[in-house]
């Protein structure tokens, strides 16, 4: 557990160069720059939405076509059948709410959420983790783990109140 | 002398060490809280017991909704007909309030999505419950499109679900366009809203959880989701946040744009203008910012929010209803010019009757709230002044509806055909329902103050000084007194 931000900035920057893979911090917020000291790539996110964008678009234009120029065409007010100008603005529509779903979806499929049960939230500790502390997780299943070097290293780091959690 | 003036000159006009000055930095969140001061502050509202004045307004306004319960029933029970739509003006009210609605939404996306990508830090503590107006004004505002499709059992008609007749819907028609501007906008700002509560809905669910009330600990986890302030969530969780205020900009312009297609697209004098889309966008985001100061500044006294909605925040409301409502002013007097330079004779007569006809009053009530009320926010005097900014705001908010009253109204009133002018006036139950969409967005408005926490709590940690992971942030100390 760490006290403030900068503490807890140089703690992930010890436990990455000490070569750890599966660990974590929790912060009550996001901590600018956190990502980096923490050795983490960028999210992956833009993918998945993007995916989404252009789902939404071409749902748009072909639903459009289908309906109106293929399914059941219906002449209305001379206009033409189909025709990529009128039917732009649902297009558009579509892809800003397949893009929306997408980027929820992405997120929650790459933060392994809902997970309602965690060793981390069984720890006293995390109430005040999402509060106003900031904690450094080191999981067990990682290579590098041992559980005197590990809290030796949390210590040197600076850290406070290091605890076992059960898995 | 000379040999002074020459050394002068022979240095270099280079400084040895530069000293950029340090910008001053506006204050956020005044008194130099800490991160812990902002839980039990935000928490405690949910936490704490219900105040009787919770109450008092609740009971008025589940009263003042009944009236849109009743309009509604009785016109269902008996026929669009109860309203008084009759040719040639069949949008009237069902349209201005829709228009109306949906125009104080703006606001909220403005808030939480376009000053998210423009950096601008202050949006944070209004952004939730500005969100929240967004979603409530959506709801209001979809009641009168579908209760104005007459036989509301088939509203469902306007979505291309395969139906018996075998026929689609016409996509050719704005209205069909509009349809999915406004779900589209609804669902999206569901969504954006609920992802910025994810954290703050974690807290809840500790803080409940660890008070011992097990049913509200395990509502707010449920919709947590588990979220446990992992920073490798963190890091998706905040280019998805990214990435939903940068579709939502282009989505909050779009939905006015398409609102505004409603009528620019047709061919009535006064309608049928290029302008109409800018400056829809303009004035729906001055209505929103009206209702946003209507509702936060006393939520602001009320709960003794000074140290997080300062003087600054109040400041910067102030002027982007400035700007937007010269922004609107302006438009007002080019559609004029147009109207004139144009030279067409419909679209001349329709300006000259809006300012000068049958429902002038509607034109100069409008005139005077959106042109002249914001115009008393240059001054500092005024804008400090929290009650004044207050009743300016109400102003903003009545002349918004007048605007749509006027545009709307006026030109169906006195078309191309004089042998079938008219006069519109609304019916009682008309009347009634739009009086109860009051009464129904504060109901929402109420229940959400009462049990979501009306400030996201992570942001306005994440603007304070000390949450600076370089120690830049300057002063570091009172991060662990709470009750700083």
């Amino acid at each position: 557990m760490f006290d403030t931000a900068p503490a807890v900035y140089h703690a992930a920057e010890t436990v990455r160069d000490a070569g750890y893979k599966c660990w974590d911090c929790i912060t009550p917020f996001p901590i600018h720059g956190l990502d980096r000291a923490m050795g983490l790539r960028r999210s992956k996110v833009p993918r998945i939405s993007l995916v989404g964008g252009v789902l939404g678009f071409v749902t748009g234009m072909s639903m459009i076509w289908f309906t109106n120029a293929h399914d059941y065409p219906l002449i209305v007010g001379g206009k033409p059948y189909f025709s990529p100008m009128f039917a732009f603005p649902v297009a558009y529509e579509l892809t800003i709410l397949f893009t929306a779903f997408a980027t929820i979806g992405g997120m929650f499929l790459l933060n392994r959420l809902p997970m309602h049960y965690h060793p981390v939230l069984k720890s006293d500790h995390i109430v005040r983790g999402l509060d106003d502390k900031f904690l450094v997780v080191i999981e067990a299943r990682d290579p590098k783990f041992n559980l005197a070097a590990t809290r030796a290293l949390l210590e040197r780091a600076g850290g406070r109140e290091i605890t076992a959690l059960e898995a | 002398m000379s040999h002074a003036a020459e050394s002068a000159y022979d240095a270099p006009a280079i400084l040895k060490e530069v000293k950029p000055t340090a910008l001053p930095r506006a204050t956020l969140v005044e008194n130099n809280r800490s991160f812990g001061w902002i839980t039990d502050k935000i928490c405690g509202i949910i936490e704490g017991k219900t105040p009787t004045w919770w109450w008092v307004c609740f009971v008025v306004a589940c009263f003042v909704a009944s009236f849109t319960v009743a309009g509604l029933t009785y016109l269902v029970a008996t026929g669009v007909g109860v309203w008084g739509h009759a040719n040639p003006v069949n949008w009237a009210w069902d349209i201005v309030n829709f228009v109306f609605w949906i125009g104080i939404g703006h606001a909220g996306t403005l808030i939480s999505a376009i000053l998210c990508l423009l950096r601008q830090k202050w949006r944070t503590s209004i952004n939730r419950a500005a969100e929240a107006m967004t979603i409530f004004a959506v709801v209001c505002a979809a009641i009168f499109p579908v209760f104005h499709v007459g036989r509301v059992w088939f509203a469902w008609y306007l979505f291309p679900i395969p139906n018996s007749n075998y026929i689609w819907q016409n996509f050719r028609s704005p209205l069909e366009w509009d349809v999915f501007a406004v779900s589209t906008y609804g669902t999206v700002s569901v969504l954006f809203w609920y992802v910025g509560l994810l954290p703050d809905l974690a807290i809840l669910r500790d803080r409940f959880t660890a008070a011992g009330n097990r049913l509200r600990g395990w509502l707010y986890g449920f919709f947590a989701m588990g979220w446990r302030g992992s920073n490798r969530h963190w890091s998706n969780y905040e280019m998805a946040y990214l990435i939903l205020a940068g579709i939502s900009t282009p989505l909050v312009l779009s939905v006015h744009t398409i609102v505004s297609f409603d009528f620019a697209v047709s061919l009535i004098p006064g309608w049928h203008t290029t302008i109409f889309p800018p400056y829809f966008v303009a004035g729906a985001i001055f209505s929103g910012f009206g209702m946003v100061l209507t509702l936060m500044l006393p939520l602001r006294a009320i709960y003794g929010l000074q140290d997080l909605i300062t003087q600054y925040h109040i400041d910067c409301m102030c002027k982007i209803t400035l700007a937007t409502g010269t922004i609107v002013g302006y438009a007002y007097g080019m559609e004029f010019f147009i109207a004139w330079y144009g030279a067409n004779p419909y679209e001349g007569f329709a300006f000259i009757n809006r300012a000068f006809g049958h429902y002038a009053w509607a034109y100069w009530i409008m005139i005077s709230c959106n042109v002249i009320t914001p115009q008393f926010f240059w001054f500092k005097k005024v804008r400090q002044n929290t009650t004044l900014v207050w009743v300016l705001s109400i102003f903003v908010n009545v002349g918004m509806w007048f605007e749509r009253f006027v545009i709307i109204v006026t030109s169906l009133a006195r078309d191309f055909l004089p042998s079938s002018w008219g006069y519109y006036s609304p019916s009682i139950v008309e009347i009634f329902t739009f009086f109860g969409t009051f009464g129904v967005f504060s109901v929402l408005f109420l229940l959400f103050i009462r049990f979501l926490p009306i400030m996201p709590m992570a942001e306005l940690k994440a603007v304070l000084p000390q949450a600076d992971p370089h120690g830049h942030g300057g002063t570091g100390h009172g991060t662990s007194d709470r009750s700083h």
